[in-house]
């Protein structure tokens, strides 16, 4: 079935822009390539170094929105990676063994370096193992502390910048050839914080009635810039000074959030989402929520590359280093069980959100641990409901579409009776 | 008379549950959901609606009835069962005109009579006083018949068993989409009576009052005021969206209504498990399910007695002989089997395997409550499995080891839970 074409906007045109130019930079032949991941991504430091930022995840994203990740997952599979290793492992390993194709056709070079900023996933460390064993590149690890109390410490602190000083820099000058240079870093963290400005300001319209954006469908491409390799650039403010414009409008005119098939009518229920969404029936998912008048107006996931909105951190270009260590230290995968706890059920109250929605994912040990108790403690702190589904991340196995949506339907009529119960003595005996 | 419908469209089988505007239960059917729901939502519903009047004429009639009103089932449930036989025969005869059956079709004709007139005849045995029947489907009793005289009668007339069986799959598919019309099954009621007076049940009571009084019975329009929509088939039901509801949320209201006290309802259908928390009003405050995998439903039950080649309903009273319940490990439906395959031929015995087995769904099932948010006093277990004696009786000691003493509650009723939660809700969404 044919689907209505969505006319894209102006920040939506700029975005696909950026990312086909960076792909074509990569694949371009001429510029150094880094892979690195997005939680704590080090972009700035990389531009400072006219290396050009390659992620696996987002491959492993692009590939799963374009029907791929499933061949390459089964390619990974049969070269003896199990079943239960996370699929975007398994997508970029699949993905080298067929051919190493990039989204814009060309193929992927070997990295000149692999970058790993080491925030909280363990599978990070294995996964830059096999990378390792297969470019045979220069390989550095930023390893940065896990915040098991709550709050990194100055020693944190310093440990980062430390290692930033005396192991990833000269690597970078190495692979490079070029001379570090701590005002060029400034120049671009002072453009970070700008775009993260109006970064913050979008993730809090959603505080809006109707909310004029989903902070989960729709957020995972406003985080796109700033979570890739465009933070510190100017494009990257462009985008969010467009993106923003457009969010103005929309309240404006009273919209509500975007779906796959245009504007939502109405707005029925305010979301909170803990948990990626899942990349194979992305589309498929996302109506689950809008036909149901479902809009998320936080996710944890819009902050894996980076916490903005809740303890106030920007990129600060007079402690170049140091900032760099505070935002690896404060991005979602490094925080503790509470904090996460904290973070959300924040979210729930400053958002208005009618409760919160666990979206579980298969193959991600490290952060589907917890999850239940968290949504317990969360249930507590707010009286709001939760509920819990599970998916995967790029593995088309795991999308089960009739449980997901018996699931959901269930969560929405379940905030619907809580709603009419008004704390449900009123239903008493009907 | 308003009517409330509640439809539970399980992957199993498809129930109703008719009530009134006092949130009485007047009448509840079931049906096997074949693979047309619209069908069987139609049929259990006709189903409801019969019980329903059935109800109706035993608050006419009184106490004192009781007899009368058991045999006037019994007979209609006769009458019924020939009304289907006759159209499934008729099918049979019209399919005998494809080019296909050209040759053989004189022979095949005399054999579908003779099997024919045998099942009539055995017909009054089925549905004799006291007769017990292992399902109450049309399809299984005329399908269990059949195959059994088809293949003397297709011996006898030298004709291939396997064509008589197809124009039965053909035909039997025909007759299960037929719904009855309320003057039909009028009709079945009035000759039930007729037959029940005739008989010595009907001594006692005035046969022109008791005639009356069903005429009076009959008349009553049932109007389906709301009709409310659940399980798993409810989007394939010709409702529009306000009119369905998650079987989650049934269930609970459903538990709640048979026990008010309940607060944890655990419920194994064909192809899910789900554990529910209510509050004392029936509402669901937290739920769980099983998830990509069906592992520990009732299918898992159902395909353990096909790979040790018994009736489902045999499962439970032979896993209740155990001596000793082994630990089986796999929750996975088709290791499963292979443990069992595997454990039998080591000589451990087939009670004592089902026992494990059985173990093994309930733990599964307990895993799915806990992560629900866990048990809370007191425990109702719904859905078709709670007939299951074997799961019932692991389900109590897993509680107990688990969550101590508590109440637990099954109604006979329980595979009615989500149909009568979702009857709630149709009079809700007309009277408040």
């Amino acid at each position: 079935m044919s689907q209505p074409e969505v006319v894209k906007s102006l920040s939506q045109v700029k975005q696909k822009e950026m990312i086909g130019r960076n792909y074509d930079l990569i694949t371009g032949g001429t510029a150094k390539v880094s892979s690195t991941f997005v939680p704590g991504n080090l972009n700035e430091l990389l531009m400072c170094f006219d290396i050009a930022n390659n992620l696996p995840e987002i491959n492993a994203i692009q590939n799963a929105m374009r029907k791929k990740s499933g061949e390459m997952i089964a390619e990974a599979e049969r070269s003896g990676h199990s079943e239960d290793v996370c699929t975007y492992v398994k997508a970029d390993i699949g993905m080298m063994a067929k051919g190493n194709i990039a989204p814009n056709g060309k193929p992927f070079p070997d990295p000149d370096v692999l970058l790993l900023s080491y925030t909280g996933c363990f599978t990070f460390m294995k996964w830059f193992e096999l990378l390792r064993e297969q470019y045979r590149c220069p390989t550095v690890m930023l390893h940065v502390p896990y915040a098991a109390d709550g709050q990194p410490t100055k020693n944190m602190r310093d440990y980062i910048v430390k290692q930033l000083k005396e192991d990833v820099i000269p690597v970078l000058e190495t692979v490079s050839g070029v001379k570090f240079d701590i005002d060029r870093l400034r120049e671009y963290l002072r453009k970070s914080a700008i775009a993260e400005n109006d970064l913050v300001w979008m993730l809090e319209s959603s505080k809006h009635r109707p909310s004029p954006v989903d902070c989960y469908f729709g957020g995972v491409y406003y985080m796109g810039p700033i979570f890739t390799a465009f933070r510190g650039t100017d494009e990257a403010i462009e985008y969010y000074r467009l993106l923003r414009a457009e969010i103005e409008e929309r309240i404006a005119l009273g919209l509500c959030a975007q779906s796959p098939d245009g504007d939502m009518p109405e707005e029925n229920y305010r979301l909170v989402v803990e948990g990626p969404p899942n990349w194979t029936s992305f589309r498929d998912f996302w109506r689950m929520f809008s036909e149901a008048g479902a809009v998320v107006v936080a996710s944890s996931y819009t902050k894996v590359g980076g916490v903005y909105d809740y303890d106030g951190f920007r990129h600060d270009p007079d402690h170049p280093l140091e900032t760099l260590a505070d935002y690896c230290l404060g991005v979602y995968t490094n925080r503790n069980l509470p904090t996460r706890v904290d973070m959300l059920a924040r979210n729930i109250v400053d958002y208005d959100a009618d409760g919160l929605l666990i979206n579980s994912i298969k193959s991600c040990n490290s952060f589907s641990a917890g999850q239940l108790v968290m949504m317990r403690e969360i249930e507590k702190i707010t009286g709001k409901p939760g509920a819990f589904i599970e998916t995967d991340l790029v593995d088309p196995r795991y999308f089960s579409a009739a449980n997901v949506k018996n699931r959901l339907e269930s969560y929405f009529q379940m905030i619907d009776q809580k709603r009419r119960a008004g704390g449900s003595a009123a239903a008493a005996g009907a | 008379m308003r009517t409330f419908i509640g439809i539970d469209l399980g992957s199993t089988t498809t129930k109703s549950v008719l009530i009134d505007e006092n949130l009485e239960v007047l009448g509840r059917g079931i049906t096997n959901s074949r693979s047309n729901y619209d069908v069987a939502a139609r049929v259990s519903k006709q189903e409801a609606k019969i019980a329903a009047r059935f109800t109706l004429f035993r608050n006419a009639l009184g106490k004192d009835a009781e007899h009368l009103l058991a045999d006037l089932e019994r007979n209609f449930r006769l009458e019924q069962f020939l009304s289907a036989l006759r159209q499934l025969e008729e099918t049979c005869i019209g399919y005998l005109d494809h080019p296909r059956f050209q040759g053989t079709k004189a022979a095949l004709r005399g054999s579908l009579d003779a099997v024919f007139r045998k099942i009539e005849v055995e017909a009054q045995a089925i549905y004799a006083p006291g007769a017990a029947r292992k399902s109450d489907f049309f399809r299984d009793i005329a399908g269990s018949r059949f195959m059994n005289l088809a293949q003397a009668a297709s011996r006898e007339a030298a004709i291939p068993f396997e064509t008589m069986l197809n124009i039965y799959d053909k035909s039997i598919i025909d007759v299960e989409s037929r719904v009855d019309p309320d003057e039909t099954v009028a009709s079945q009621m009035r000759n039930g009576l007729t037959r029940s007076l005739s008989s010595a049940e009907g001594v006692g009571v005035d046969r022109g009052e008791a005639l009356s009084a069903l005429g009076k019975v009959l008349a009553i329009e049932l109007e389906e005021t709301y009709v409310v929509g659940t399980g798993y088939g409810r989007v394939r039901l010709p409702f529009p969206k306000e009119q369905i509801r998650s079987e989650i949320l049934c269930h609970g209201l459903g538990a709640h209504m048979m026990f008010p006290g309940t607060r944890t309802v655990l419920d194994i259908g064909g192809q899910d498990t789900k554990g529910i928390q209510i509050d004392g009003n029936g509402i669901v405050t937290s739920f769980q399910m099983n998830d990509r995998c069906a592992a520990g439903c009732g299918r898992y039950l159902g395909y353990i007695a096909d790979e040790m080649q018994i009736g489902l309903h045999e499962l439970g009273p032979i896993a209740m002989k155990a001596t000793r319940v082994p630990r089986i490990n796999s929750t996975c439906t088709v290791f499963a089997g292979a443990e069992l395959r595997d454990r039998l031929a080591l000589g451990e015995k087939r009670e004592d395997i089902l026992a494990g087995l059985h173990r093994a769904i309930m733990l599964r099932a307990i895993s799915i409550i806990s992560r629900s948010g866990g048990v809370t006093n007191e425990f109702t277990f719904t859905g078709g499995v709670a007939k299951n004696e074997a799961a019932v009786r692991e389900l109590h000691k897993l509680l107990k080891e688990n969550y101590g003493d508590m109440t637990v509650n099954i109604s006979p009723d329980s595979i009615y839970t989500g149909a009568l939660g979702g009857a709630n809700f149709a009079l809700r969404a007309v009277v408040h």
